[in-house]
């Protein structure tokens, strides 16, 4: 009776809406660290990129079915 | 009875047999119509301008100048600055020292506020006053509380260490400035983080500490064990929150430093002031307007992505 919500919550992660969000919040955070970080000034030219990339994918993988 | 029907019998009879007429969809309309208009004028139209600007040499300054197409060419200069990367690091460094203070002395107090000590309503509400005012108002007395002359903060410093309190500058000295700023942001915005985690620490339900206590686990085992683990999705909203809030912090920078001395505290949104109001390169801020606002609104996607999952709990 107890295992019931953990087995739906998985499910519901891995649904690909919950893959497309994940994936794209990983991206994003990516590209903001990219963007601050103080070890490369190449690593920092792509942080923009980086960072629209993960909230384009964030916008059209929030449409997804759950 | 539909709406229209209703709002018809309410009506006087000429605007009644109008209204009559039209459909529940476009009455809805009617009413958010307004409200629409003045989002596109006001944030819409806006940004698509600002959009636009970053492809251009426009200087607002100089608007007989003939618009003329650069392409991408502010992004790569920007992307390629090593002072908007110097900036970029002095935003991190501001955010992540205030984050870290915020967070501990946050949650630190949310945890005594929540035990309910005597007079602790009175307490909270004294607790919340600065996150109350206005960061103007903020700026201005903490200028003059760090006076190195006239101020209390050198004398309260000189009281407690001996040092004398015309012997240094916090706003005016390289190493201490960028502690003022945080120590300012500190004092004013720790009371939000509180609150947060204040509804964090009163959601956990009091039969789990009564089941931790019957199986005799340690307070120390409680607040490891219960209390963090329940309480990490409000910590985590209340750091997203300040992260967002401080990575486009201006108002308190500018009025408490300007950036200086030299660009110590020059943090993204006084570069972005400089390079458009003193310096005029209008498309060249827009660009780094946009870069900014990506950035905000992919965390801000984070921030509503935890606040829903919040929700479901």
């Amino acid at each position: 009776m107890m295992r019931e919500p953990a087995r739906t919550s998985r499910r519901k992660r891995l649904s690909p809406r919950g893959i497309a969000e994940a994936a794209a919040t990983v991206v994003i955070a990516l590209g903001v660290v990219m963007l601050m970080q103080p070890l490369s000034l190449t690593l920092y030219g792509w942080s923009f990129p980086t960072t629209l990339v993960g909230t384009v994918m964030f916008l059209i993988g929030s449409k997804l079915p759950e | 009875m539909r709406f229209a029907e209703k709002v018809a019998t309410v009506t006087p009879a000429a605007p009644a047999r109008r209204v009559r007429s039209l459909s529940d969809r476009t009455i809805a309309w009617l009413f958010i119509a307004p409200t629409i208009v003045l989002l596109l004028a006001i944030n819409v139209f806006p940004l698509i301008w600002t959009v636009r600007l970053s492809f251009t040499n426009y200087r607002a300054n100089r608007m007989n100048v003939p618009l003329r197409d650069v392409g991408l060419q502010h992004y790569n200069d920007i992307l390629t600055s090593p002072d908007v990367w110097a900036a970029m690091q002095v935003t991190a460094r501001f955010v992540i020292a205030t984050i870290l203070i915020q967070t501990v002395l946050g949650f630190a107090l949310a945890w005594l506020v929540d035990k309910k000590f005597r007079g602790h309503g009175l307490w909270t509400t004294v607790i919340l006053l600065p996150m109350m005012l206005s960061p103007a108002v903020v700026g201005n007395f903490w200028t003059f509380l760090y006076q190195p002359q006239i101020g209390l903060f050198n004398y309260v410093v000189s009281f407690f260490t001996g040092i004398p309190p015309s012997s240094f500058q916090m706003l005016g000295d390289l190493t201490l400035s960028p502690w003022a700023i945080v120590l300012v942001d500190t004092w004013m915005w720790t009371p939000y983080v509180m609150l947060i985690c204040l509804a964090g620490l009163r959601s956990i339900p009091d039969y789990i500490y009564e089941a931790a206590e019957v199986d005799r686990a340690s307070k120390w085992r409680q607040f490891w064990t219960i209390t963090l683990p329940m309480a990490a999705p409000f910590i985590m909203l209340a750091v997203l929150f300040r992260a967002i809030e401080n990575f486009k912090m201006f108002d308190m920078v500018n009025l408490l430093t300007g950036g200086g001395p030299g660009s110590t505290t020059e943090v993204a949104s006084i570069t972005l002031k400089r390079e458009a109001f003193e310096k005029w390169r209008t498309g060249y801020s827009s660009a780094f307007a946009i870069i900014l606002f990506v950035t905000v609104f992919g965390l801000a996607n984070i921030y509503v992505k935890a606040l829903n999952r919040l929700k479901q709990r």
